[in-house]
């Protein structure tokens, strides 16, 4: 590789001039209340963690994680995704705090992507962790707060799409005994290859309506009355469970008033092996990629010696940022100018401005300095002098 | 804007695809063929629109989200890694991804490789567990072997007629390939009825087996 230019990033890094930093702050600060108003607090953890640990935990797979070597020659990670640290942080500082814990954050998360153009290998995400406690009602809160969190941002159109990881393990179990082809199915369910999936039912030695049923799982199930179908073509106890667990968080969000932005999907997978309950996306009209991610994770705590349950979700900040309409509201800008001689008073007036919520930047006016070619950077422009406060 | 706006590829895989999208009695564009110049036609009545892309482009498009649904082969699908739903095998314009060489080929000291498809190349190779080196072209793969780059290729091999005409042989086959539809992840859940009713009635005339 040649030596980069001087102006150059490492590659899937970002600049944020200050339009997009002070959007990503806006988004921020607005779903931010809201979490508050939730009852979440929030917490920073390392941008370094063990790649042991943390690394180990994390749902992101390793060869996604950009790794280093510390002085003692530990294997350090750039921390993969805030969900496994905030995991370490309530194993260890927070061990004696009581349950349930309500945790928000903002921060950027890296991931080393095949040498693919436009994929970044930092972005960021403002997400909230419920732990310690178990439930459909605990699930249904970190559900409606995400739709809260959109309706904040003032996202026009959109949808959540919610699965149950035990609910498409019992349905296929129900059906498929060897274990191999089953992780399989849900593989292809993962990779959306829906293609893929529909071909290995079709060759499984099964019988026809056991066929049928697998083939009709990637359908959205847009009300209620399909999951209790669902249940009632079933005689597993893990499908009813999972089934009557969906129906609850239904009607928590029906209580909510929010049933109308969620559907349900029992083919939707997160990262196997990872979530074990819910899981959810969420979707806006005119952006080709999710918006947010969550779901209950009851097994990431095992890792930390501290088993508990969990749910939450992670909202992608620059995905939120393009479907977000709203730019930053900026008060006014004034450029004030001052005569040497009117220093003071400058000084006193830019404070004053300043208390009334506006931005004033002073400037000194000497000889030859030109106020109209500020023109394209104030608002307002001002010059005082001996005479007093005049506009230009 | 339109309901569904649909990327198609140029070039083999469209005629077929477009015939098989009339059969299907979806409505199809009446002026958009292969050679037409223009490249966005929309369908004002039914909410349709089409755009023509490069067969290589169409998953990005689709990842994107500019385009809700798109017909690409699989072989495209296995090469360029996009994260797109792959909703139906629309079992047309079949053909296989395969290694050819010269009919006495035998491996040499240092195995080159000429594709068209490096991601394929590399990873079939790495897991037969042969060290080959695979060099990126982008057309007129049979020429390789006959002057000397590579002393085999990997190519999309339909007839085998191409490969005849160069005196080549097909040695190895890596996986057959068809053309798929594919859907963004976010329409295929914002417009998800519409999408579906598409890859019913697609998937009844494929299912019919109607040979186009």
């Amino acid at each position: 590789m040649t030596k980069p230019h001087t102006f150059e990033k490492p590659t899937g890094f970002r600049d944020f001039p200050p339009p997009l930093a002070s959007k990503k702050r806006m988004i921020e600060h607005r779903v931010q209340t809201r979490f508050e108003l939730w009852g979440y607090q929030e917490v920073c953890t390392p941008t370094l963690e063990y790649y042991d640990t943390v690394g180990n935990a994390s749902a992101i797979p390793e060869q996604k994680m950009f790794k280093c070597i510390d002085r003692e020659g530990n294997m350090l990670v750039l921390r993969p995704d805030q969900t496994a640290p905030i995991a370490r942080l309530v194993s260890s500082v927070l061990k004696h705090e009581p349950l349930p814990l309500r945790l928000f954050y903002h921060a950027s998360v890296f991931r080393a992507q095949e040498n693919e153009a436009g994929r970044n290998a930092e972005f960021y995400q403002s997400g909230v962790e419920l732990i310690g406690e178990s439930g459909a009602e605990a699930d249904a809160e970190v559900i409606a707060l995400a739709i809260e969190a959109l309706q904040a941002c003032e996202i026009r159109q959109f949808q959540l799409t919610v699965g149950h990881v035990g609910l498409l393990d019992g349905l296929i179990r129900e059906r498929v005994d060897d274990e191999d082809v089953r992780i399989r199915l849900k593989e292809d369910l993962g990779r959306r290859d829906v293609v893929g999936f529909r071909e290995r039912v079709q060759h499984l030695n099964i019988g026809e309506a056991a066929k049928e049923e697998l083939l009709s799982l990637p359908r959205l199930i847009q009300n209620r009355r399909h999951l209790s179908g669902l249940a009632s073509r079933s005689g597993s106890p893990v499908v009813l469970d999972a089934v009557r667990y969906l129906e609850e968080v239904w009607s928590h969000l029906e209580d909510h008033g929010l049933a109308s932005y969620v559907s349900f999907d029992p083919s939707l997978v997160g990262s196997l092996g990872y979530y074990t309950g819910v899981y959810f996306e969420g979707y806006a009209a005119g952006q080709g990629f999710p918006l947010l991610s969550g779901g209950r994770y009851d097994r990431l705590y095992d890792s930390f010696d501290r088993p508990l349950a969990a749910t939450g979700f992670a909202l992608k900040t620059d995905r939120l940022m393009e479907a977000c309409p709203v730019t930053a509201n900026e008060p006014e800008k004034v450029g004030l100018f001052y005569h040497p001689s009117a220093k003071k008073q400058a000084i006193e007036q830019a404070r004053r401005m300043r208390q009334e919520g506006r931005i004033v930047v002073t400037h000194r006016l000497t000889s030859g300095k030109k106020t109209a070619r500020y023109a394209g950077i104030y608002d307002r422009l001002l010059i005082i002098g001996e005479g007093g406060v005049q506009d230009v | 804007m339109s309901d569904l706006t649909i990327a198609m590829p140029k070039g083999r895989i469209f005629e077929e695809a477009l015939a098989l999208w009339r059969k299907a009695g979806l409505p199809a564009p009446p002026d958009l063929d292969a050679d037409s110049r223009k490249l966005i036609v929309s369908l004002p009545g039914a909410n349709l629109s089409f755009f023509l892309a490069k067969p290589m482009d169409v998953p990005t498009y689709v990842e994107y989200g500019v385009a809700d649904l798109g017909v690409v082969g699989k072989d495209v699908l296995l090469e360029v890694s996009r994260d797109v739903y792959e909703l139906l095998d629309l079992k047309i314009s079949p053909c296989r991804i395969a290694v050819a060489g010269m009919p006495d080929w035998s491996p040499p000291l240092h195995p080159r490789v000429a594709t068209k498809y490096p991601g394929i190349a590399e990873r079939y190779f790495k897991e037969q567990g042969q060290q080959v080196e695979v060099i990126h072209l982008n057309g007129s793969i049979e020429l390789a072997p006959l002057i000397g780059l590579a002393d085999r290729i990997v190519d999309i091999v339909s007839t085998g007629k191409t490969l005849r005409e160069n005196g080549l042989v097909e040695l190895e086959q890596i996986t057959t390939v068809t053309s798929r539809l594919i859907a963004n992840r976010a329409s295929y859940r914002l417009k998800n009825e519409l999408i579906h009713s598409v890859c019913d009635r697609l998937a009844k005339v494929v299912q019919r087996g109607v040979v186009v």
